[in-house]
C-alpha cells in the first residue's frame, strides 16, 4: 500500500464506521412503506438525511458518503489517467452492476459524476457485521486500483504482441 | 450466577424486549410476530408462546405492570393488546387512528393506559372504555414534528416523555378526565390539562433524539442524541429554565437507548455493541466507561493486516476471494478464519433497546439476536 494512500483509507474507514449507524425506520410520506430514505428524493423529510460528506485524495480519487436514518449512499470515484483506463474502469464497474445482487450492498446505478455506488441499509447492518461491511469496501477500494492497472498492462501487453504478430510479414 | 448472561434467541434482530415486573416471562420482537420465553430458574430460555397478529415488523413490545397484558405494535399501523385466555393469547385491537408505522409502545405506571409513538407525527394515548368494550384513543399532536423514536412514562401516570427524530425531546401531560385522579404539582408543571407541552429541550446540534428516560422519582430527565451525547436535565419548576443542564459528549458512536439505575447512574447503549455507564448528580455527570472492552476497529485492522503478512496461513479478510486465489495460485486449500464472532462483547451488533432488570441489572437486546443481563 503506498504512503498516501494509508490516511485516505483511514479516513474513509472511520467516517464509514459513524456513518452506518442504522435503524428500521418506516417511511413518514408513504402508508405502509419501509424505503431507504437517501433515495427518497423530496423535500419533506429533510430532518432524515444528514449532512453528505466527501473525501478526496486528489480530484480523481475520492468518495462520497451520503448518510440517513436508515441507510448509506457511498459513492467511489475510482482513479482514471488516461483514456484506456477510463474505458477499463468504465467496462469493469458495468460488469459487477450487472451483478448487483451477488453483492448485496452494490447499486445498479452509479451516481452523477462517480464510477460506482453502494446502498447499505439498516437490513444490510442487522444481517452483517458491520466491521465486515466496512471492510468489503476498504478492500475494494484498495483492490479496484490494482485491477484497472493489472488489466492495463495485460492489455499493454498483448497490444504489444499483437502488433509484433501483424507486422512480421513486413520484416 | 455469573453476569453478563446472554440469552442467545436465533439469529433475527430484536427490536425490543421486556421481561415482566416479576423476572420470569421474557418477551422479545422478532419479525412480524412476539415471541414469550419462560426465562426463570431455566438455564436455556423456554418458548412458550409466540404471538403473530401483525403483518409488518413489530417494532415494539411492553408487558403491563400486574403482568396479565401485553402490548405490541408494529409498522402495520396497528397496536394490539394481548390477553390470557383459555390457556391462549387472544388479541385485541386498539383504535390508534393514525396511518403510518406504529414505532413504539409503553404501558403507564398504573397499567390503565398506554402510549403509542408513530411516524404519523403522533402519540396515541389510549385507554380502555368500559362502555364500548374498546380500547380508544386521544392523540397528542402539536407540536411534533417528525417521528417519534421513544416514550418513557413519569411514574404519575400523567406526565410522559417523548424523543423525536427532528431532534426535540418534549414532556406532555397525558390527564384523562374520568381515567385520572388529578395529579399533585411536580418540577414539570401544576395545572395539567391534556396536551399540555410541559417542557421542550433540543440538544445544540439539533440530533435525533434516540431514547428517553425519567429517573424512578420523575425528577430527572436523560435523552440520548445521535450525536453520541447524553443529555441530563433536572427541572425546576413551571415556565421556569431548569435547574441544572448537563451535556456529556462521548467518543462513542450514537447511543440508542438508555435507562437510570439510579438518581446517580444511567446505562445507555448503541451503535458500539456495549453498555456505557455514566455517573453523576445535579452537579455534573461523567463516563465511567464501557462495561466490557471494545476493538477498536482501525487499530484492529492494522493488526489483522500485519498478522497477515507475517503469517501466509493466516488470512485476515475476503476469505472466499484469497481461498480462490490460494487454490489458483498454489493448489492447495489453506484453513480461513472463520467470520462471525470476531468481537470480545456480548453483543455482536447494535444494542437496540436496554431495560432495567433489577435494582443493580440491566437487561439488552441487539440486533444479534441476543438478550444480555448486565450487572452494573
Amino acid at each position: 500500500m503506498s504512503q498516501s494512500l494509508k490516511p485516505y483509507l483511514t479516513a474513509v474507514r472511520a467516517s464509514l464506521t459513524a456513518a452506518i449507524c442504522l435503524e428500521d425506520f418506516s417511511s413518514q410520506l408513504v402508508e405502509r412503506h419501509n424505503i431507504p430514505e437517501i433515495e427518497v428524493d423530496n423535500g419533506h423529510n429533510p430532518e432524515l438525511i444528514l449532512n453528505p460528506m466527501v473525501i478526496a485524495r486528489n480530484e480523481n480519487e475520492k468518495i462520497l458518503i451520503e448518510a440517513s436514518v436508515n441507510s448509506v449512499r457511498i459513492s467511489i470515484k475510482i482513479k482514471q489517467a488516461d483514456e484506456i483506463e477510463q474505458i477499463l474502469v468504465h467496462k469493469f464497474t458495468r460488469f459487477l452492476e450487472a451483478r448487483a445482487e451477488n453483492f448485496f450492498i452494490l447499486r445498479r446505478v452509479p451516481l452523477k459524476g462517480y464510477d460506482i455506488s453502494f446502498l447499505v441499509t439498516n437490513f444490510h447492518t442487522e444481517e452483517m457485521l458491520k466491521s465486515k461491511l466496512v471492510d468489503f469496501i476498504i478492500e475494494f477500494m484498495e483492490d479496484v486500483d490494482k485491477e484497472i492497472s493489472e488489466m492495463k498492462l495485460f492489455l499493454n501487453a498483448r497490444a504489444r504482441v499483437i502488433a509484433e504478430a501483424y507486422l512480421i510479414p513486413f520484416d | 450466577m455469573s453476569f453478563p448472561i446472554v440469552y442467545k434467541l436465533g439469529t433475527e434482530p430484536i427490536i425490543d424486549h421486556v421481561f415482566s415486573s416479576s423476572g420470569d416471562v421474557l418477551a422479545i420482537t422478532v419479525g412480524n410476530s412476539v415471541k414469550l420465553y419462560k426465562v426463570k430458574g431455566l438455564s436455556k430460555p423456554e418458548l412458550f408462546a409466540e404471538l403473530k397478529g401483525h403483518n409488518k415488523t413489530v417494532t415494539s413490545v411492553d408487558i403491563s405492570p400486574d403482568g396479565s397484558r401485553i402490548l405490541t405494535c408494529s409498522q402495520d399501523r396497528n397496536a394490539l393488546v394481548w390477553e390470557m385466555c383459555e390457556g391462549e393469547y387472544k388479541p385485541t385491537l386498539v383504535l390508534l387512528r393514525i396511518n403510518r408505522a406504529a414505532t413504539i409502545c409503553r404501558w403507564s405506571p398504573l397499567g390503565d393506559k398506554f402510549a403509542v409513538g408513530s411516524s404519523d407525527r403522533i402519540i396515541a394515548v389510549c385507554y380502555y372504555e368500559e362502555e364500548n368494550d374498546w380500547w380508544v384513543s386521544k392523540h397528542l399532536k402539536k407540536p411534533l414534528k417528525s417521528t417519534i423514536t421513544s416514550l418513557y412514562w413519569h411514574p404519575n401516570n400523567v406526565l410522559l416523555a417523548c424523543g423525536s427524530t427532528d431532534g426535540h425531546t418534549r414532556v406532555f401531560s397525558t390527564f384523562i378526565k374520568g381515567l385520572d385522579a388529578k395529579p399533585e404539582a411536580t418540577a414539570w408543571g401544576s395545572k395539567l390539562p391534556f396536551q399540555t407541552l410541559c417542557s421542550d429541550f433540543v440538544s445544540e446540534t439539533g440530533a435525533w433524539v434516540h431514547g428517553v428516560a425519567f429517573n424512578a422519582t420523575g425528577e430527572i430527565l436523560a435523552f440520548v442524541n445521535h450525536d453520541s451525547s447524553l443529555n441530563i436535565v433536572y427541572p425546576q419548576g413551571e415556565g421556569l429554565p431548569p435547574l441544572a443542564y448537563h451535556l456529556v459528549k462521548t467518543s462513542h458512536l450514537p447511543f440508542r437507548s438508555l435507562v437510570f439505575v439510579n438518581d446517580n447512574k444511567i446505562a445507555a447503549a448503541g451503535n458500539d455493541n456495549v453498555l456505557v455507564v455514566f455517573e453523576g448528580d445535579q452537579n455534573g455527570w461523567k463516563e465511567l466507561g464501557p462495561t466490557e472492552k471494545i476493538l477498536d476497529p482501525i487499530v484492529k485492522h492494522s493488526s489483522t493486516l500485519r498478522s497477515a503478512d507475517d503469517d501466509d496461513d493466516e488470512i485476515s479478510s475476503h476469505d472466499a476471494l484469497n481461498m480462490f486465489k490460494q487454490l489458483d495460485l498454489r493448489g492447495r486449500v489453506t484453513k480461513t478464519t472463520t467470520g462471525g464472532a470476531n468481537q470480545s462483547t456480548s453483543h455482536q451488533n447494535t444494542i437496540t433497546s436496554v431495560k432495567l432488570y433489577s435494582l443493580s441489572h440491566v437487561s439488552t437486546s441487539g440486533d444479534d439476536g441476543r438478550v444480555v443481563v448486565y450487572k452494573v
